[in-house]
């Protein structure tokens, strides 16, 4: 009889760590985007709007699976994902830079500071909004946070 | 304001109790939003019964409680004759399936195709999805459901062949020996108008109704369908309430949350009697690093409040869904939201002589249908969330799928088979993964019924 086992993010609706395909740190100083998409579902704009063809999908359903060797950061992915689920992570000297989606109002401005926010909603220190697109009502908005922050910093709120 | 209904526009001016039960005179609200239930009923210039929830406002209307049954007047009809309409396809409901299923049909070169569909605006529900969609760039991932109805609605007029009745309801749909025959009403300011229209070929894709549950207090006003509020806030900028607990965490629960916290509205809490979240991952992380806590294992107990929700218990369950004692835990809040899934309507597809069966994976009676989309009566399609509860991306291919098939069936045909193999091929590659299991095993049993097997 097959075991029916329930995954931790089943229960919460929160990733750990482990749940996702980190990149090298050389990556990170270049940029990649992370993609926080463990299910199974069927989607797939990423794949079709990566000019570099860095994301690739076996399927419709199949995850999408990103080669960081090709991936140039350049936060296309972040506007388009259907579930807001795909970040660009960037390290500078001792800077953390985190490029999210965000669709709430009212749009923050470059060199506003904010609520750096983790992936349960928890504050986590303060961030500094250093660049901001509107498009398409999902901002795509890059953040600057501390260096050790930036695999657990997932969102902002205006204060 | 204009582009409100009663409804939307009596809520926005905080008036939440539409009526009162007619036995022990209990305040009821409105639940669904979009026309499916009775919950909205009211007496507007003299008629009774009349959905608020669909129904526009206009100047000088007078709406009144309705706390019994009432007569209709007279001049209901303007015209007591019916007019008649002859049409080569005529599809009921104008959602994603619906427009699809006439763009497709209207591509085929079919000469006259009747769109009919009860509400004032096109589109069924996409026009409340402000989020992004799922799916391949076909059916328009990344798209949002808003801009998707408009760019369908473009289509649909640009198709010379392609007409509309909004505000129209079919009340009636027989099976003759050619031809079927639908009546339908079409509501009008100066009298409603009657109508025949006889066609060769019905596509129904009339959507789905919000499931309701029981438990006390579920008829207080403050308690909605999560698509009523979803419905309420993004097609009419009114906010629900304040402070909102959601009940369910499949995709509904968890977009309608997230919706909210995007009009401003508190989420205190998602609960859900299963132990694991049913809906996408990403939608519920989104909810989380928001700061909404979603709560497994959990239910609704109770609703309490004097004339309007002023709070609930909710309570965790074990295993076998039975309350664990002392868990119950009292959440204020003014809106509680109902997420539990959908049920096809069908009801049209059963009066005209269609084979429905139960099929728990559909979420209730279906029309059995072929792989074509056509059902048990020569010339009836069916489309959508009306054949099993799915995805608007699905429902857009078995629309096209439902379009062509008829089309061909009129003796219109553009590479038709061609098409639906590409169709079924499409839909097979969305019911392939674990999220489209259901909706797969659904698709199934339809098909075991079709060859004359037995609904297991």
């Amino acid at each position: 009889m097959e075991v029916l086992t329930i995954k931790k993010y089943e229960k919460t609706g929160i990733l750990s760590i482990n749940d996702i395909t980190l990149p090298s740190n050389e990556y990170l100083n270049k940029g990649v985007a992370i993609i926080e998409c463990v299910q199974e579902i069927p989607c797939n704009p990423c794949v079709e709007i990566c000019p570099v063809n860095a994301i690739s999908m076996k399927n419709i359903n199949a995850l999408p699976m990103i080669d960081y060797e090709k991936c140039t950061g350049c936060k296309r992915c972040v506007g388009i994902c259907p579930g807001l689920a795909i970040f660009v992570i960037k390290v500078k000297d001792d800077k953390g830079f985190i490029t999210l989606p965000y669709e709430f109002l009212p749009i923050p401005e470059v060199g506003d500071i904010v609520t750096a926010l983790d992936r349960e909603g928890e504050p986590r220190g303060k961030a500094k909004i250093v660049k901001v697109n509107r498009k398409n009502k999902t901002s795509v908005i890059t953040i600057e946070v501390d260096k050790d922050l930036i695999m657990e910093i997932r969102n902002i709120k205006s204060d | 304001m204009k582009g409100d209904t009663i409804a939307s526009a009596l809520h926005a001016n905080g008036v939440t109790t539409l009526s009162h039960s007619i036995r022990y005179h209990r305040p009821r609200g409105f639940f669904c939003g979009i026309g499916k239930c009775s919950s909205c009923f009211m007496t507007v210039d003299n008629v009774p019964n009349v959905r608020t929830c669909i129904t526009p406002l206009y100047e000088n209307i007078r709406v009144i409680e309705q706390d019994k049954g009432g007569k209709l007047p007279d001049k209901k009809f303007n015209d007591k004759n019916r007019k008649k309409i002859i049409a080569d396809i005529v599809i009921v409901g104008s959602g994603p399936a619906g427009l699809m299923a006439g763009i497709a049909s209207a591509k085929q070169g079919v000469k006259s195709i009747l769109l009919v569909d009860e509400n004032h605006l096109i589109g069924g529900q996409l026009v409340k999805q402000s989020h992004k969609f799922f799916g391949s760039e076909e059916e328009k991932a990344g798209t949002r459901g808003i801009d998707l109805a408009n760019e369908l609605m473009d289509q649909v007029n640009s198709f010379k062949n392609i007409k509309y009745m909004l505000e129209t309801t079919i009340i009636g749909c027989y099976n003759g020996e050619k031809n079927h025959k639908l009546i339908a009403v079409k509501r009008q300011r100066d009298g409603d108008l009657l109508f025949e229209i006889n066609c060769k070929c019905v596509i129904f894709s009339c959507g789905a109704m919000e499931n309701m549950l029981a438990f006390p207090g579920n008829d207080l006003p403050g308690v909605y369908g999560a698509g009523g509020v979803q419905t309420l806030m993004n097609v009419y900028g009114v906010k629900p309430g304040n402070k909102v607990l959601m009940v369910g965490a499949g995709n509904v629960g968890l977009i309608v949350s997230y919706q909210l916290l995007q009009a401003g509205v508190n989420v205190d809490r998602v609960v859900e009697i299963l132990p694991k979240i049913g809906g996408y991952n990403v939608h519920a992380a989104k909810l989380r690093r928001c700061g909404v806590p979603i709560y497994t294992s959990h239910s609704i107990k109770e609703v309490y409040g004097k004339d309007k929700v002023e709070g609930a218990i909710v309570e965790e369950v074990d295993s076998s869904f039975k309350p664990i004692q002392g868990t119950q835990r009292n959440v204020p809040c003014d809106t509680v939201c109902i997420a539990v899934g959908l049920t096809p309507s069908i009801r049209l597809l059963e009066q005209i002589g269609a084979k429905t069966e139960f099929i728990a994976e559909a979420g209730g009676h279906v029309a059995i249908h072929d792989k074509s989309m056509q059902t048990t009566v020569k010339g009836v399609f069916v489309a959508g969330d009306s054949s099993g509860i799915e995805e608007a991306s699905t429902a857009m291919i078995e629309g096209q799928l439902a379009g062509v098939s008829a089309a061909a069936f009129l003796g219109f045909d553009k590479q038709a088979e061609k098409l639906k193999k590409k169709y079924i091929k499409s839909l097979e590659g969305f019911r392939s993964g674990p999220f489209g299991l259901k909706p797969k095993i659904c698709k199934d049993k339809i098909a075991c019924c079709w060859d004359g097997g037995i609904n297991y």
